[in-house]
């Protein structure tokens, strides 16, 4: 308790000191200060990694700290449980939400606070508190619908209706935008600030410079686990915070390999694809990649970038249109399982290494022949060679600079950047004439994501034709020939990298056409 | 958590979950009021040292060695294979019907790789049907292979009732096989060699079984088809990607699965007994869970179980002629701690254990 | 007329006689399973159960003093499985299996030491058991045409068990549908992850679920040793626990759909046993055999989505890890 908190009048909202917080080897908070003014939207930003999550997380009693003190409004508290936290005021909107599918929004917002023994009462009582709420926020939702059939960004308006159910007064938000279109990005902002002005304290976690700029007072950044600085939001710039997250000057324009095009790789045409519930996740999407040239696909995850590398690397299987690979046409009646698009020259980085590039339980020598074990490197006889196959991923450690360079550890215990450096190699080795790659560095440290985008300029060069799917525009600004932006499984538009800008590129990933822009 | 090191989690673990076990078991013993020590000396006498004890232990040792084999195959495709008793009765009907069919036409030596192929067969089939379900429609495969083994139990019962039952008799069995439809029993084989053996139930299926266990062995970590089985277990997702058809790979894994415990018929069917009874799977199935737990899913592991398993019914018979108030039915009561044990609480030691090596590994550097 | 009538009626008194136990278990396996935690060891607490209360109703001369040795004893079993599955995290389809097993070790082992009756229990006289309620008016309704058949065949004249077992659907349908503690406990089986991140505690919701579910598994026990049988006899709970989940699955763990089932599977059962031995037109001997395996059949069928979805609870059998 010291007293010059109170100086200014009104003590902090939060005040952190002195958190850290280890998982296993990892570091993930290193003696981490914050201190958020009531009343106000305080933006935490830092790269994917860089420890935000596991701070509010912290904050939230999710996780408990290490060391490090916690004040809340002037008063130091313990925060061991989330009822802890919800009994201090605070509430959090997760960035997975935690709602019940099955259950209505008023079940939902009920949940934890539902006012006694019976739930008649309490119904009634939250009917009344949600109307009030959606009045005084604009935060409008059916109470009586169902979770599971909402949108996102209505599901969205739950969480945020549920913390302030329960009488939140500081509301952390964990990357909220990552699933939302950008209009509803606005209208999430538009709420927060009609927060604000109810005197709730907004903790904003985002790893987006436009959204800091756009919505908060303050921001502190975070990176590799510390917190480095805090800003007024007005007095300072893009730039200034990007140069701060990532500790060093960035290269907007990475030294990028001109070569020209070759020939038509991967066409596909008229791809429409539906999920098992019949919900149409690609529309009529087009494309062409060719020899030589990264096709960058850009777009707010979920929008279905990862239907398409399914459907692209032979894991779903064509439903409507038809993908074309020199003289093979894939389609609903001729299908291609992914042993034969690998055999074809298809290599496949999928998005999400851990549940589908890697068998984490998998020593790394089995992992590196993970979708070729039927190919030469598993030996030539019926047995598998185990000699072979160690000394094939040795070869590919060596070129890869995988660490540790030990053939027989089992995948989970590398460190993510080195697991997508296994994958990479595995992929890249197979000298593929078409390279599909989903969020290549994705929760990967920065030496890493230095190298991959080398490799993948190499591969380019090389004359390999790549396909690079990533919800970072900076990446796809900084590899792609041509931008192909997708929204709601539509193709919205396709730009050179020399007329694309981020403000066109946004407008496409809001699904505003060319021309329709006022 | 920061993994153990290997000779705790190989060895030092499931042998605290087993002590623990056998600690609770002499627990309840001392309860009824007999000596834990007595029993427990009862036990390893009548497994491994009166006349013929031996033999006996290895007879029971087989069938769990198949049943714990069919579950470990299905594991590796995380699959919940607790169907292990319908389908053994199933390769019982099925070795049967090929005895019963045949054995007045055809030699041994082609009329019982016949039966073991019925056994493995039948008992596949009644393994597919519930890998088929799980894999094209969803349905839970715990679910249903409980329910297979309720079914393949009043089949047998209606079957054996009806038109198999022995003519001129109300016993649910078939009659006798004739004689070159057996497997022959190591004693004879044995004797013909000239050594002495006393006669015990210990017959060929012994050495089918160990065949077997290699078999699985080489099946499972050596071959391109075990590489994909067991990344179908650890990954669905990722096994999708690598272009593995995992719905074939449950349908398959559940069908090799199937025919191992269907082969446990060998041992009780065309080897000790000689002709189809009912009931003759006596809890061999599920206990075949327990076998393969504690073998961790490995046949080395699994040779163990079995043998311990084998000697503990073996031993665990002794018990009945040795005392008044405790019987064989100790060593379900045990085989349940096991199971607890060494599956449900597999875990309860790591925290602490982790523990006391960080702690011991803390001072060490100190 | 009155004699199909009264024919029917004895089918329907047999059906919820021997629902009963299907009726307790399953809706045992419903509190569980709408927890996420399964439950395959409702035979075991159910077996385990009803010796406890043949052997303590046996030893002390008073069914209830048994019943409450098998409501304890059922309770200790399932949160032995909260403690492995909750606890622990262990898989919760290997505890249910060791408990089934321990069950039936452990009650020939105990019977054998306490009675050497080769694990039986010695039968029970009058005084030890429930004996059937005569309710009020039975007699005299009983003449009265139609109903009063239905009165004093149907609806009076059970033990106490079998009206618990139909009180327990409509007091289960309450707690589940109508308490703060029942939408928890459905939350909890649908998205734990929701439970905790409101502040509730999963763990001790599940707890709570699980001990219901050992409650209600030990009534059914106390239904098979003291009320229905006169003792104890190894293996008695036969496989009524199994079908007990096959009721609760073909019910759509719903209260009522379940209840239905229980009575349907009873049914059956008690169908197949008048036919026993009964030749039937154009079939021969009745099938009573297959009779016997519909349940299990139909839930094979109604598992595989053949006709309707079972959809199970979310986070069914997914153990709740907390990162510390």
């Amino acid at each position: 308790m010291t007293p010059e908190d109170c100086a200014g009048g009104v003590p902090p909202a939060v005040r952190l000191t002195g958190i850290s917080k280890r998982f296993g080897a990892v570091q993930a908070n290193r003696d981490v200060a914050l201190e958020v003014a009531a009343g106000t939207i305080h933006g935490i930003i830092g790269e994917n990694g860089a420890g935000k999550s596991t701070l509010v997380s912290i904050l939230y009693g999710f996780y408990e700290a290490d060391e490090g003190r916690i004040e809340i409004a002037g008063r130091e508290v313990a925060i061991r449980s989330s009822a802890d936290a919800i009994g201090h005021g605070i509430g959090m909107v997760h960035q997975h939400f935690m709602l019940v599918p099955t259950f209505t929004v008023l079940e939902n917002v009920m949940l934890g606070a539902e006012g006694g023994a019976l739930l008649a009462k309490g119904r009634a009582a939250t009917r009344a508190e949600l109307i009030r709420l959606s009045a005084t926020y604009g935060l409008e939702v059916d109470p009586d619908a169902k979770v599971g059939d909402l949108a996102v960004g209505l599901q969205q308006r739950v969480e945020i209706l549920k913390a302030l159910r329960r009488g939140a007064k500081i509301l952390i938000l964990d990357e909220p935008t990552g699933v939302l279109t950008p209009d509803e990005t606005d209208r999430l902002f538009g709420i927060l600030r009609g927060l604000r002005r109810e005197g709730v304290t907004v903790l904003l976690i985002t790893h987006k410079l436009r959204e800091i700029m756009a919505v908060t007072d303050r921001v502190s950044v975070m990176r590799r686990g510390e917190m480095v600085a805090h800003r007024e939001t007005a007095a300072t710039t893009r730039e200034d915070l990007a140069e701060l997250m990532v500790g060093r000057k960035v290269l907007l324009e990475v030294s990028r390999v001109e070569t020209v095009p070759g020939a038509v790789a991967l066409r596909a045409e008229g791809l429409t694809w539906r999920d098992a519930r019949g919900v149409a996740r690609l529309k009529d999407v087009s494309l062409e990649v060719r020899a030589g040239e990264i096709l960058g696909l850009a777009g707010v995850s979920g929008n279905g970038q990862s239907e398409l590398l399914d459907v692209l690397s032979g894991i779903a299987g064509v439903q409507e249109g038809r993908i074309v690979i020199g003289p093979r046409a894939i389609d609903r009646a001729h299908p291609a399982e992914p042993a034969e698009m690998r055999a074809m020259g298809v290599a496949h980085v999928p998005e999400d290494r851990h549940r589908r590039g890697l068998v984490l339980p998998f020593e790394a020598q089995e992992n590196a022949v993970l979708g070729y074990h039927h190919g030469p490197a598993t030996g030539t006889g019926r047995l598998l060679d185990l000699r072979a196959l160690g000394a094939h991923c040795a070869e590919l450690m060596r070129r890869f600079d995988v660490r540790p360079a030990n053939p027989r550890l089992r995948s989970s215990g590398f460190s993510g950047g080195n697991q997508q450096k296994l994958v990479l190699a595995r992929e890249i080795e197979q000298a593929p004439r078409i390279l599909l790659v989903g969020q290549p560095t994705r929760g990967v440290d920065i030496g890493a994501i230095e190298f991959i985008h080398t490799r993948l300029l190499e591969m380019k060069k090389a004359g390999a034709a790549i396909l690079l799917v990533s919800v970072e525009l900076d990446e796809i600004m900084a590899l792609s020939d041509r931008i192909a932006v997708m929204n709601a499984g539509r193709i919205e538009g396709t730009l050179d990298r020399a007329e694309a800008t981020p403000h066109r590129l946004s407008l496409l990933m809001a699904g505003v056409r060319e021309g329709e822009a006022a | 958590m920061t993994p153990l090191p290997r000779w705790v989690e190989l060895g030092l673990l499931p042998l605290a979950n087993i002590a623990l076990a056998f600690l609770v078991a002499g627990a309840v013993v001392a309860l009824i009021g007999e000596s834990p020590a007595e029993a427990m000396a009862v036990m390893l006498k009548g497994a491994f040292v009166y006349d013929g004890a031996l033999g006996y232990t290895l007879y029971y040792t087989t069938n769990f060695l198949f049943t714990g084999l069919a579950v470990s195959v299905a594991f590796h495709a995380m699959l919940f294979n607790i169907g292990g008793e319908g389908q053994a009765a199933m390769g019982g009907l099925g070795a049967a019907l090929v005895c019963l069919a045949l054995d007045a036409v055809l030699p041994g030596l082609i009329l019982i790789p016949l039966a073991i192929m019925g056994a493995a067969a039948f008992g596949a089939a009644w393994a597919v049907v519930p890998g088929w379900l799980q894999a094209r429609r969803g349905s839970h495969i715990v679910i249903t292979t409980i329910m297979f083994n309720f079914i393949a139990a009043g089949v047998l019962v209606s079957l054996l009732s009806g038109p198999l039952m022995r003519a001129g008799q109300s016993s649910p069995q078939t009659r006798d096989f004739a004689e070159g439809a057996r497997l022959p029993f190591l004693h004879d084989i044995a004797r013909g060699l000239g050594f002495p053996a006393t006669q015990t139930p210990l017959n060929l299926s012994f050495v089918i079984a160990l065949v077997a266990a290699f078999g699985v062995w080489v099946l499972i970590w050596r071959t391109r088809w075990g590489y994909a089985l067991r990344a179908v277990g650890h990954s669905e997702g990722a096994a999708r990607y690598a272009g593995i058809a995992v719905p074939r790979m449950v349908i398959v894994a559940m069908a090799v699965s199937g025919a191992l415990a269907g082969c446990m018929a060998l041992n009780e069917i065309i080897g000790a007994q000689g002709r189809l009874v009912l009931n003759f799977t006596s809890g061999y199935g599920f206990t075949g869970i327990a076998v393969a737990l504690m073998g961790r899913n490995h046949p080395v592991g699994i040779f163990f179980a079995a043998l311990l398993f084998g000697a503990l019914y073996q031993g665990g018979a002794e018990l009945d002629f040795e005392f008044q108030t405790i019987t064989r039915e100790m060593v379900v009561l045990i085989q349940g701690l096991i199971i607890l044990f060494s599956g449900a609480l597999a875990l309860m030691f790591v925290p602490a254990l982790s523990r006391v090596l960080r702690a011991g590994a803390g001072s060490g550097a100190a | 007329m009155t004699e199909v009538w009264i024919d029917l009626l004895r089918i329907l008194d047999g059906s919820l006689r021997l629902g009963t136990p299907l009726i307790l278990c399953a809706m045992a396996g419903l509190v569980s399973e709408r927890a996420g935690v399964i439950d395959i060891g409702l035979e075991g607490k159910m077996l385990a159960a009803a010796f406890a209360a043949a052997a303590v109703a046996s030893l002390t001369g008073s069914p209830w003093a048994g019943m409450a040795a098998a409501l304890g004893v059922a309770a200790a079993l399932a949160l032995l499985h909260g403690f492995a599955c909750i606890t622990h995290r262990g898989e919760q389809i290997i505890s249910g299996v060791a408990i089934n097993i321990l069950a039936a070790g452990g009650t020939v082992v105990a019977g054998i030491a306490l009675f050497r009756q080769g694990g039986q229990t010695p039968p029970l006289m009058a005084g030890e058991r429930f004996r059937p309620i005569r309710l009020p008016g039975a007699e005299t309704l009983g003449d009265v045409p139609a109903i009063g058949p239905l009165y004093a065949e149907l609806i009076s004249g059970h033990t106490l068990p079998v009206y618990l077992a139909v009180l327990s659907v409509p007091l289960i349908a309450w707690l589940l549908g109508r308490t703060t503690f029942g939408l928890r406990l459905r939350a909890t089986g649908e998205m734990p992850l929701a439970v905790d991140s409101a502040g509730l505690s999963v763990a001790f919701i599940r707890y709570r679920a699980v001990l219901i579910a050992g409650l209600l598994c030990g009534l059914a026990g106390v239904f098979l040793s003291t009320a229905h049988g006169a003792g104890f006899v190894r293996e008695m709970s036969a496989g009524k626990g199994f079908i007990a989940l096959a009721a609760m699955i073909f019910g759509k763990w719903r209260p009522w759909p379940v209840f239905g089932a229980c009575l349907l599977f009873g049914f059956l059962e008690t169908g197949a046993a008048r036919l026993q031995g009964v030749t039937l037109p154009l079939i021969g001997p009745a099938p009573v055999e297959l009779i016997l395996l519909l349940p299990y059949i139909a839930t094979v069928v109604l598992l595989a989505g053949f006709f309707g979805r079972a959809v199970p609870p979310r986070a069914l059998g997914v153990p709740y890890r907390k990162e510390r």
